[in-house]
């Protein structure tokens, strides 16, 4: 796909995210809109699969450790063909395969099942390790997380064992939106210097403008030439991207959240709810 | 009417004007008065300061409340160290992290090592909703009730919740403190009588005993008004504390009744039902059914199709108290 299609791609994920938060009447929204240009990047070029046949053991894995932005990820496949965007109406509903977080045994191509945080690099390091041993180190593993879930402990015993074990056949993208529930990162619990920390791990660290197509797709690559280190993508990305009031809100642009003061903490909380709720018309599961 | 009228149960109770609200904004009210009483009460929370209800507490005593970020383990384990030191810790999480994902670091620290830290766990039970299985937390009654040095609170609403809050608060040990996202009937007033490890019967009979504790509490209600009109005599007896179980109330109304039946909005192995049929099994067997979730996750939906789906609603329990009636002996 062309740069310019995968935008396209990008821009339909996002209509499709707000369609189905707005019909489900509740989800996580500032997260998935965030991530729509990773996973039109994701499953639009850089993945190596095949919508119908989601059980093709070649296939690169995707595993989601952030499990609450899964409409972005449910979106993204069935832009490209895993189910019909008619079931996407569904997230969240009584017997539908689109739970409210992912569950891998009710929908082929899930790869894991997640929501509680903090525990797929885990096991996207197991699955590295096994295709390592198995001699199938062709079959890439990606795994995106958020950034607050990186306060997680068993995150860092996942890296830990992946940068020992020089998994270079997976890569992970950290959705670097500077946002969690009860705040800013820095102020809930600082992660910075992410990069270094991750590089001290034995990773090679690429930092990327999330919403770059081209960026992201250039650092994709770039991991896989790289082969004694796993590789860590920070992508920079704004919570709720492509929402208008958001995005020319200057609480949102180009907000940088450290050294807060309280009243700044207030708006940015605000911001964030009402975006969280789209003017109100999405309960947020925190409520 | 059989109702107890020594309860003081509130007298909308079956009216359509019955107030709902959620019993973790109990806990919110609870936990503000105990840290005006008591200037040792810390609040620790993890990145879910509003939903977990701390945001009161987290305003009118900023310097008392501790944010971890999300480490549900950290959470836990930090709070060990605080009581340790002399502080009284409130942990709040949801339910499925906390105590779901630290429940080692809850049994060596917190248990073993005698800490009295108070865990709260919200969001409990199938009536998350849409959140799915993940969310929905059906284990932590059984993971926490094993635990020696462990005592277990369910309560059935709000008033509830907030008395279970102040007297927790006031004992030594460690305890857990279990709670639901939903507004749920406000069953209990101000007046109602509360404390750790006693259950009450709050609907006199004679027929079938139901124990129950959580939001269900209500549906047991119902069910056993709709069947009085019908002649089956039911006894509903609320026991919020599920450890240390009242031993003494439900022994009292098995030996009257002769059936026994548990509600829970949880795996009912190693849960209310549980600890019940345990009681039972040892010290008088009679015929019993677990009401709860039998074996399987919870899933996406609302908390009526699920009440409906995992047969916990008051029409699902009359339709179980009719089958263990045939089945006591005549
Ligand atoms: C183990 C665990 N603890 C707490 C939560 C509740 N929770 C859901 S999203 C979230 C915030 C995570 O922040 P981040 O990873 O930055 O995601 P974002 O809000 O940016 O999408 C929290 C605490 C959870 N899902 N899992
Ligand atoms: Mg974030």
């Amino acid at each position: 796909m062309t740069t310019e299609k995968l935008e396209l791609l990008a821009n339909s994920i996002r209509q499709d995210i707000i369609e189905m938060l707005i019909e489900a009447g509740s989800g996580h929204t500032a997260g998935p809109l965030g991530l729509a240009d990773i996973f039109a990047a994701l499953y639009g070029k850089v993945l190596i699969h095949d919508p119908k046949k989601p059980d093709w053991p070649d296939r690169d894995r995707l595993i989601l450790s952030n499990g609450h932005v899964v409409p972005v990820r449910y979106a993204a496949m069935a832009e490209v063909g895993y189910f019909p965007k008619a079931e996407l109406k569904s997230l969240r509903r009584f017997g539908s395969r689109l739970q409210g977080h992912p569950e891998r045994l009710r929908l082929p191509g899930l790869e894991s099942t997640s929501g509680p945080l903090g525990s797929g690099l885990s096991q996207a390091g197991g699955m590295a390790y096994a295709f390592r041993m198995d001699g199938r180190k062709h079959v890439r593993v990606y795994c995106v997380t958020g950034d607050g879930e990186l306060q997680e402990g068993n995150v860092w015993e996942a890296a830990m064992f992946i940068g020992k074990n020089r998994l270079s056949n997976l890569t992970m993208i950290i959705d670097r939106n500077n946002i969690q529930i009860d705040g800013p990162t820095e102020s809930v619990m600082p992660l910075e210097p992410l990069g270094m920390k991750f590089q001290a791990f034995g990773w090679h660290v690429i930092e990327v403008d999330g919403h770059n197509i081209e960026q992201i797709e250039a650092a994709c690559e770039q991991a896989k030439a790289i082969f004694e280190k796993p590789t860590c993508i920070i992508a920079h990305t704004i919570a709720g991207k492509g929402v208008d009031f958001i995005e020319y809100d200057f609480r949102w642009h180009g907000y940088d959240p450290t050294g807060d003061t309280s009243d700044k903490l207030r708006d940015y909380r605000h911001a964030l709810s009402e975006l969280r709720t789209l003017h109100g018309k999405i309960k947020s599961e925190h409520e | 009417m059989m109702i107890n009228k020594l309860l003081h149960l509130n007298p909308k109770l079956f009216k359509p004007t019955l107030e709902h609200v959620p019993n973790r904004k109990g806990f919110g009210d609870g936990l503000y008065n105990v840290g005006t009483a008591n200037k040792q009460v810390v609040a620790v929370c993890a990145d879910l300061e509003e939903s977990t209800q701390m945001n009161t507490f987290a305003k009118a005593f900023p310097e008392r409340f501790i944010e971890v970020g999300v480490a549900e383990q950290n959470l836990v384990t930090v709070a060990s160290g605080l009581a340790a030191a002399g502080k009284v810790p409130f942990v709040t999480s949801y339910a499925a992290f906390s105590p779901g994902r630290n429940w080692e670091q809850i049994r060596t620290t917190i248990c073993l090592n005698d800490q009295p830290v108070k865990i709260v766990g919200s969001h409990a039970g199938v009536s998350v909703g849409p959140d799915g299985a993940t969310h929905q937390m059906l284990e932590d009654i059984a993971l926490m009730r094993t635990l020696p040095n462990m005592i277990v609170v369910v309560p059935c609403d709000y008033h509830e919740a907030r008395r279970a809050t102040e007297a927790l608060a006031k004992i030594k040990q460690p305890a857990y403190l279990r709670l639901a996202r939903e507004k749920t009937a406000a069953i209990t007033t101000e007046r109602t009588p509360f404390a750790i490890g006693k259950a009450q019967v709050l609907w006199e009979g004679s027929d079938i005993t139901v124990v129950a504790c959580g939001p269900l509490v209500y549906e047991a209600l119902v069910a056993a008004k709709q069947l009085a009109a019908h002649g089956v005599s039911v006894e509903v007896i609320n026991s919020p504390t599920v450890k240390p179980l009242d031993h003494v109330t439900i022994l009292r109304s098995a030996k009257k009744t002769k059936a026994v039946i548990t509600v829970e909005e949880a795996q009912v192995n190693g849960g209310l039902g549980g600890a019940v049929a345990e009681l039972l099994g040892e010290q008088y067997p009679v015929p019993m059914y677990r009401i709860g979730v039998r074996d399987r996750f919870g899933q996406s939906g609302t908390l009526a199709e699920l009440w409906d789906e995992y047969e916990l609603n008051a029409q699902h329990i009359e339709k179980h108290i009719y089958s263990l009636l045939a089945r006591k002996p005549q």
